[in-house]
């Protein structure tokens, strides 16, 4: 997984045995499934510096630009509307994000 | 700024990484404290026991790195390179072996296959005359940027030459992976259901090109042919079309066309 292996190379980096806590930021049009990255967390931090670490998920609500009209609104789906105008075509301003923010150890 | 105890400290080493989406990896040791001057108040005992390390990196970092290295390569050999995606059985390898038969004339062409195993698409190219390379996934889902770098160095594409990647059969983990590629294409064929640029929105968003192929059986399917480009404009405003049936190259000429265009302009 690579949220592992960026710890561990972070964690090597500065001499660091064991991460105390991992924040994530992940977005909710990243694709990434939060159930299915909870059920394959402990397969896949045991034996690392992650193994007793608590993961702590800011999840980032998907917002999108209408580049017709201008505005901005919350995007459940890839392919929702501008509410004001009906317009498809769009900028995703945040939502796509799946990025270890920070280590704390 | 220091974001453990919120004082202020600007003792921090800031590291910035190359890559289109590798935001700067910055690096705040609090230790580096040890000595240095409080004069506020705390209301706590100050303890410095937690350490931050703010890596800032997303997760597909090391493929983004070397998506963009496939990238570079392939604009110093002229390479257009095109990633082909979809759902199994719509009919890629058909589609490729169709392409290439017809424009392998004038058109240099390598390619990479890539499925969970087997041998049997590359045999197909190879039957062709067609320099491939196989990449079996094993327990993968989909290509990522390493695998095609290794299958580049050994299939050694000459310059001005153009590469077909076909991904691994799936509308959903391939979107995700940037191969290096300069067009990604996404082929639905006529007995899928219509609604799929809706259901598996991230393949579509991310493709330059929809391909609706098996047009030669739309008399005996429920494919509504417009409804499903009207779904893949609602995810990408976009995207371009093409009708064609790999079998009778009904519609070819045109996404030749397309392919030619893009050969001359890349």
């Amino acid at each position: 997984m690579g949220i592992v292996d960026i710890a561990e190379k972070e964690a090597k980096k500065n001499g660091i045995k064991e991460i105390k806590t991992i924040n994530l930021e992940i977005g909710t049009l990243s694709g990434v499934e939060i159930d299915a990255l909870n059920f394959a967390w402990p397969m896949a931090v045991a034996g690392s510096v992650l193994e007793n670490a608590e993961k702590r998920i800011n999840i980032i609500e998907a917002r999108a630009k209408c580049l017709d009209c201008g505005t901005e609104f919350k995007l459940e789906n890839l392919f929702d509307a501008c509410p004001e105008c009906g317009s498809y075509f769009k900028e995703i301003i945040q939502g796509k994000e799946m990025r270890v923010k920070s280590l704390e150890y | 700024m220091c974001t453990t105890c919120g004082c202020g400290n600007t003792d921090e080493v800031i590291i910035a990484k190359p890559g289109k989406l590798a935001g700067l990896v910055t690096e705040i040791n609090i230790t580096a404290h040890e000595g240095h001057e409080h004069f506020h108040e705390h209301p706590h005992p100050h303890v410095h026991e937690r350490n931050i390390i703010d890596v800032e990196q997303d997760i597909l970092h090391e493929n983004q790195l070397l998506a963009e290295r496939n990238r570079g390569y392939f604009l110093a050999k002229n390479i257009f390179a095109i990633n082909l995606v979809s759902s199994p059985g719509s009919g890629k390898t058909s589609l490729l072996e169709k392409t290439l038969a017809d424009l392998k004339d004038h058109i240099s062409f390598y390619v990479i296959e890539g499925d969970q195993q087997t041998m049997n698409d590359a045999n197909r190219i190879d039957a062709l005359g067609i320099p491939v390379v196989q990449i079996n996934t094993g327990k993968a889902c989909h290509l990522d940027s390493d695998m095609v770098n290794r299958a580049v160095m050994e299939l050694k594409p000459s310059e001005n030459a153009v590469l077909m990647i076909e991904n691994v059969g799936n509308l959903v983990c391939p979107a995700a992976f940037d191969l290096g590629e300069n067009a990604r294409v996404v082929i639905v064929s006529t007995t899928e259901g219509d609604d799929k640029p809706i259901k598996y929105p991230d393949m579509f968003a991310g493709s330059d090109v929809c391909i609706i192929n098996k047009i030669d059986l739309l008399p005996y399917v429920q494919f509504d042919v417009e409804k499903a480009k009207d779904y893949a404009r609602r995810v990408n405003p976009n995207i371009e079309f093409f009708e064609v049936s790999a079998i009778t190259g009904e519609g070819m000429a045109q996404w030749y066309e397309w392919l030619e265009q893009k050969i001359k302009n890349k």
